[in-house]
């Protein structure tokens, strides 16, 4: 793996260099999409259904928070999931650890993340909120959203090769999946008695941990360390299954 | 002789057919269902059948060998080459190979239509395995090897194709591995294009690496490699020199070719008409197995059946395996004629005859109803010996296949 990272590297660059190409707003809907997003859900929620932050902090900045890692790990998910069909030629004709490509499905996003995040820091000026000491742990934070992307992304993009439903199964299930993550509501709207179940879903993990890390949102509670176990879980399990699965790509795909 | 480069052990790879591979969910339940209710005698269509496309295969290449593999379609050589440069992985059996390896199963893999010639050249070059340094220092010799130094900056998708195999092949010529695989990519672009990578890949065989060469030009491979091997049916029917190997696959060709044509099994297409016999005719109309040169020649393609848009289309080939010319019947020309009483049979005149003495070999194909009907490798062989050509005696002469009528305007010999 570590001998083909020069392969990974130009994979990724490939994305970036096409990804705007031909388009007139260019880079610029990298920040479009999650600022777009928030004005919606502060007008609609926030505004006309009264729907609240769950603490001190402004509906906005913290749906923002929570849209950062989220939109980070939408895209990536899809990206992932259709990667290795989408790159069918080369694992046809060339030998590679098959690893990369999904792996170069989630790190593209690590780039939109950098300029989405030079707004919040915006944000944060506006609202003035100081930030906290636990903002260093923001790496960690990435980490969490990055490995719960490739998790997922491992297990669909490997059943992508045999399965082709998985092309209509992603957009489907990142869709429900947003529902059942705090952006929209905070965590408090969950009633304490269902919070473990609702704490399987990793993403409760990852949002609530942003917010904390980035506002001091006080809603991240012990609960949501169920999530990071999942998260390892999956992605654990998703190395696993597409190890085994590899095998047989360059001939079934 | 020297060290091991590959040490292939009893490799067997088997592959599905007549299934559906992009299996959906919904076939897959549907086809959990069908074997609740499997009715007795009764095929279930998406039940592949299996075939081994390599059958216990074993050899040694040493550093330095480079290895011809011959043999006809659907013989196991592709799947050889994808199991070595490790795309796929066989059934059963090992590989071990020893020094770095490389592949080039296919041109201009992963070159993106909107990247730049430039920026193609370092990303395929990475997908084929160099280093950055490594492309760096080659960059100007891929350019000027490729002959598209003004469009460096174009996206590729402005490129015309043959400046697209061009680039694309420039890449994987300069691919510097100890051991190479190399999958007929070199019958790409124009004949002065294809003649520079001939020689580049002469170089290339010289400077001491380990190269398998696939390739259906029996010409090219013979003038690259000294080992052949001679793959039919998954199985090695010959491993030796090349020209043995060549010799045997081109004799396999022949024995296949007495078999009645109505009774071939190898055959590709949909089969609803099919060739049944051909017959070759001398001017007095009698069925021969040799034609004089210079002489008028009749092809007769007699087919089951005729469906709307019938064309028979046959090549002519060497015997070296090299292609001497192609006859379309879709491609008309003045002269050609349509009898009603002919039944369903194509017939195609030579007149002259202008192949030079030696072998020949048929290939057919017959297309109808915008399909691909039957296709036939090896449909039959014929001999022509000498003749005249406008009283001009026509001789055999080695690597020439075609004679062309002409005159010479030449001084007073005193």
């Amino acid at each position: 793996m570590w001998a083909f990272r020069e392969l990974l590297y130009f994979l990724v660059w490939r994305d970036l260099k096409v990804r705007y190409k031909q388009s007139f707003l260019g880079a610029a809907w990298i920040i479009i999409q999650p600022l777009v997003t928030m004005f919606v859900f502060t007008l609609f929620f926030n505004r006309l259904l009264g729907v609240g932050s769950g603490s001190d902090l402004p509906y906005p900045i913290v749906t923002y928070a929570a849209l950062l890692p989220w939109t980070y790990f939408a895209n990536s998910l899809s990206r992932c999931s259709t990667s290795l069909v989408a790159n069918k030629n080369l694992i046809a004709k060339i030998y590679f650890p098959r690893l990369l490509i999904p792996v170069s499905g989630v790190l593209p996003g690590l780039v939109d993340f950098g300029i989405s995040f030079l707004l919040l820091i915006v944000m944060m000026v506006v609202y003035r909120i100081p930030p906290t000491v636990e903002i260093i742990f923001l790496p960690f934070a990435l980490l969490l959203a990055l490995i719960t992307a490739l998790g997922v992304g491992l297990w669909l993009s490997a059943l992508h090769v045999q399965y082709r439903d998985v092309q209509y199964i992603a957009p489907f299930l990142i869709q429900i999946w947003m529902y059942a993550t705090p952006i929209i509501y905070p965590i408090s709207a969950i009633p304490i008695k269902w919070r473990w179940l609702y704490s399987l879903n990793p993403m409760v993990g990852v949002v609530q941990y942003f917010r904390r890390v980035l506002l001091g949102d006080p809603t991240f509670g012990g609960l949501n360390w169920i999530s990071v176990l999942i998260t390892i879980l999956i992605f654990a399990t998703g190395l696993l299954f597409f190890y085994r699965m590899q095998r047989t790509f360059a001939d079934v795909i | 002789m020297s060290s091991i480069a590959l040490r292939i052990q009893n490799i067997s790879k088997k592959y599905r057919i007549g299934t559906v591979r992009h299996d959906t969910l919904r076939d897959q339940i549907a086809h959990i269902a069908s074997l609740r209710f499997r009715r007795t005698g009764n095929r279930i269509a998406s039940d592949g059948d299996e075939i081994w496309a390599l059958n216990d295969v074993s050899f040694d290449v040493h550093h330095g060998e480079i290895v011809g593999i011959i043999g006809r379609n659907g013989a196991g050589k592709s799947t050889l080459l994808k199991i070595l440069s490790r795309i796929t992985v066989p059934n059963s059996g090992r590989v071990e190979i020893f020094g770095k390896i490389g592949s080039l199963l296919e041109v201009g893999t992963g070159f993106h239509p909107e990247l730049t010639g430039r920026e193609n050249i370092y990303l395929n070059g990475a997908i084929l395995g160099m280093h950055r340094t490594e492309i760096e220092r080659n960059f100007d010799d891929i350019v000027a090897f490729s002959e598209i130094e003004k469009f460096l900056d174009t996206p590729v998708k402005r490129y015309s194709s043959g400046m697209y195999v061009r680039l694309a092949f420039a890449v994987a010529a300069h691919l510097d591995t100890e051991i190479l695989l190399v999958d007929e990519v070199l019958a790409v672009g124009d004949t002065a294009f294809q003649r520079k990578c001939l020689t580049k890949m002469d170089e290339v065989s010289k400077k001491g690496r380990t190269v398998l060469f696939v390739s259906h030009n029996m010409a090219t491979i013979q003038s690259l490699c000294s080992r052949g091997i001679y793959l039919n049916n998954g199985q090695i029917m010959y491993d030796g020199t090349m020209i043995e190997a060549v010799t045997r696959y081109l004799q396999t060709l022949e024995k296949i070719s007495n078999e009645d044509l109505f009774n071939r099994t190898e055959r590709q297409g949909k089969g609803i008409i099919k060739l049944i016999k051909l017959d070759i005719m001398n001017e007095t109309n009698c069925i021969v197995q040799s034609l004089p040169s210079g002489r008028p020649a009749r092809f007769v393609f007699q087919l089951s059946d005729i469906l709307s848009g019938t064309v028979c289309i046959f090549t002519l080939y060497n015997n070296l395996g090299q292609r001497v010319a192609i006859f379309n019947s879709a491609i008309s020309g003045a002269r050609d004629n349509e009898d009603a009483d002919i039944g369903s049979k194509f017939i195609c005149e030579l007149n002259p005859l202008l192949l030079t003495p030696g072998r020949y070999r048929i290939n057919v194909a017959i297309e109808g109803e915008g399909e691909l009907q039957d296709h036939l490798e090896a449909a039959t062989f014929f001999d022509v010996g000498e003749g005249n050509l406008d009283m001009r005696p026509v001789r055999y002469s080695s690597s020439v296949n075609v004679t062309l009528p002409h005159l010479w305007i030449s001084p007073r010999n005193i």
